[in-house]
């Protein structure tokens, strides 16, 4: 596991009944002032429209037609895209970040995508859910069935997410393809940040999902 | 708008076109500090009478939907200029105005024009009206080629770019539904060579069939199928004749007649010509991302997904090439099923994409409060 430093999360505790999502705060907050983001996933916008309030340069991808027609309609700069295809077009460091916000676990290949978001940004933010988190296990444990939970509640057979990871199946993959972590966070259900000076099994156990800001690492 | 001898059309035939004239409408008014003007570029058939009544036909303008009080651009907030392009027949220089060399019309002693003349001719009517940067171009299929020949030729002059089903290239098919039109001209007994004007005649049939044809490259399956289908004009059984039987063939008819009182045949040779040629990669060494490098111009690129003409596939090539150069860009697909034509009908959820963009553009531009 990688140096973990303190963030100021100005705002996060505001919770799920906030304007903002946690896990997008937490992101805003990673992002310095100024620089030029692409938003992979980016959904109805929210994120960008976040980090436009914080004078970032943000454009966004995005899969579903509905969701790019209401972002160009709030005027921001989206087109639409797939991560697993689309990536590819983008030239080398033409991002300061690239942001994967809840969407690495619906990706066909994500360590492809991944790849791509630390070539075409200089430094990437991922974030997902973690099928570590108690719950999921309890689910699979006790309940004997694929867990579902209020943020995750498509059945098997109808979900979009069909790579679901650990926060420590992320870590070894990450290891695996030199990416340095630069900070990690965990947040439980209520979107607060796991404490810091717990080890790293117990985020794995208690964070709901996992923020990391991503860099490339040494060796390339 | 005339430009005399002093300042020629410098055509890509390599021929320099003088005298010539631009004819032009404006709606609402430059600001102080001339930064609210939007170009709106016309498509084939199209002309500079973009929303007021047609001085020929009596119609509306041809884009009310889109232009025009409380419409995405409002001649209130907005200084909206739309010229006829070179070629055209409706008051720019083209095949049918007169040749001052000869005193006759012009007819195929025109010299061919591509879509980069036409928009250098406009650049110069721009020049004439003192607007260094235009805050957006705006068009539609050819309309949306001029558009973005505008943003590879003078990127610092446009501030925004609204493409609307349109390509930085033209295809084989379309290309070849542009020969069929022609072939339909030509085959006219009335065309004589081009020389038609000087015989006090028009190839109308010939530029009728051309457009039946075309018309239904703007169209769907879907569309044709929901407007008309398998209905009879007017009767009840088949007349066993090659009469106008079904309400489809009536309509394509209509649409045939009815485009040849307002249109050239020569003039419709030229400008589907000038499609044809255009492909902007070409222009940059086969790469079309080379054609926008460092570009700062704000893109919004829409399509409609029933559009065979100008399908999805060829703006989403233009967006990934607009990508590759780093250029703020948005791109919508609309689902609809009226083909190519949507981009001139009532489609509200165009209308807000439209408005939003050029709302967030006239933010960025510091266009107060401006937008509809």
């Amino acid at each position: 596991m990688s140096v973990q430093e303190v963030l100021p999360l100005n705002g996060v505790a505001t919770g799920p009944s906030g304007q903002f999502r946690a896990d997008h705060l937490l992101v805003a907050e990673m992002v310095k002032p100024g620089s030029k983001v692409l938003d992979v996933g980016c959904g109805e916008g929210d994120l960008l429209q976040l980090l436009e309030t914080r004078g970032i340069d943000g454009r966004g991808i995005e899969l579903s037609r509905e969701g790019v027609n209401r972002c160009v309609a709030k005027g921001l700069a989206v087109v639409q895209g797939d991560a697993d295809t689309d990536l590819v077009n983008y030239p080398d460091d033409a991002f300061d970040y690239v942001i994967l916000s809840q969407t690495l676990q619906a990706t066909r290949q994500p360590r492809v995508v991944l790849e791509n978001l630390l070539r075409i940004g200089r430094r990437a933010i991922v974030s997902f859910p973690n099928f570590g988190f108690w719950k999921m296990r309890l689910q699979l444990l006790i309940g004997g069935h694929m867990p579902r939970t209020e943020n995750l509640p498509a059945t098997w057979y109808d979900t979009a997410n069909i790579h679901f990871c650990t926060i420590k199946d992320f870590v070894e993959l990450c290891d695996q393809i030199n990416v340095k972590m630069e900070r990690s966070v965990a947040l439980d259900l209520y979107g607060r940040p796991v404490p810091l000076n717990l080890p790293w099994w117990v985020w794995n156990m208690f964070g709901e999902q996992g923020v990391f800001l991503l860099s490339r690492g040494g060796g390339k | 708008m005339h430009f005399g001898a002093d300042q020629p059309l410098r055509l890509d035939c390599g021929i320099d076109l003088s005298p010539f004239q631009i004819a032009y409408q404006t709606y609402g008014e430059l600001n102080a500090d001339r930064s609210n003007a939007i170009l709106v570029c016309h498509a084939l058939t199209g002309d500079q009478h973009v929303a007021n009544v047609h001085p020929v036909t009596g119609k509306p303008g041809w884009w009310e939907t889109l232009v025009g009080p409380g419409r995405p651009l409002d001649p209130q907030h907005y200084f909206i200029i739309c010229s006829n392009v070179i070629g055209g027949c409706m008051g720019s220089t083209g095949p049918a105005s007169i040749n001052p060399a000869t005193g006759k019309v012009w007819g195929l002693d025109f010299p061919v024009i591509t879509i980069p003349d036409m928009v250098r001719a406009q650049a110069m009517l721009i020049d004439r009206l003192g607007i260094d940067t235009l805050f957006a171009v705006v068009g539609g299929s050819m309309g949306g080629m001029q558009v973005l020949q505008w943003t590879a030729a003078y990127p610092a002059r446009v501030y925004s770019a609204l493409a609307i089903a349109c390509s930085t290239r033209h295809s084989a098919q379309n290309i070849a539904f542009h020969e069929l039109g022609r072939q339909a001209v030509m085959a006219d007994p009335d065309w004589r060579n081009g020389g038609y004007a000087d015989h006090g005649i028009h190839p109308h049939r010939g530029l009728a069939v051309a457009r039946m044809a075309a018309h239904i490259t703007y169209l769907s399956d879907a569309a044709l199928h929901r407007k008309f289908g398998r209905r009879m004009q007017d009767r009840e059984l088949p007349t066993f004749s090659f009469d106008a039987d079904f309400q489809v063939e009536s309509y394509l008819r209509y649409q045939g007649s009815s485009f040849v009182e307002r249109f050239d045949a020569n003039s419709y040779l030229y400008l589907t010509r000038a499609m044809d040629y255009f492909d902007i990669a070409a222009d940059h060494g086969g790469v079309l991302a080379k054609a926008f490098v460092g570009i700062k111009t704000r893109f919004c690129v829409v399509s409609f997904t029933s559009d065979w003409l100008f399908p999805t596939s060829e703006s989403r090539a233009l967006v990934h090439a607009l990508n590759a150069s780093s250029a703020r860009v948005s791109f919508a697909e609309i689902e609809t099923d009226r083909g190519h034509d949507a981009f001139l009908l009532d489609v509200p959820e165009f209308f807000d994409i439209s408005r939003a963009f050029l709302q967030s553009a006239g933010k960025a531009r510091g266009l107060n409060g401006k937008g509809g």
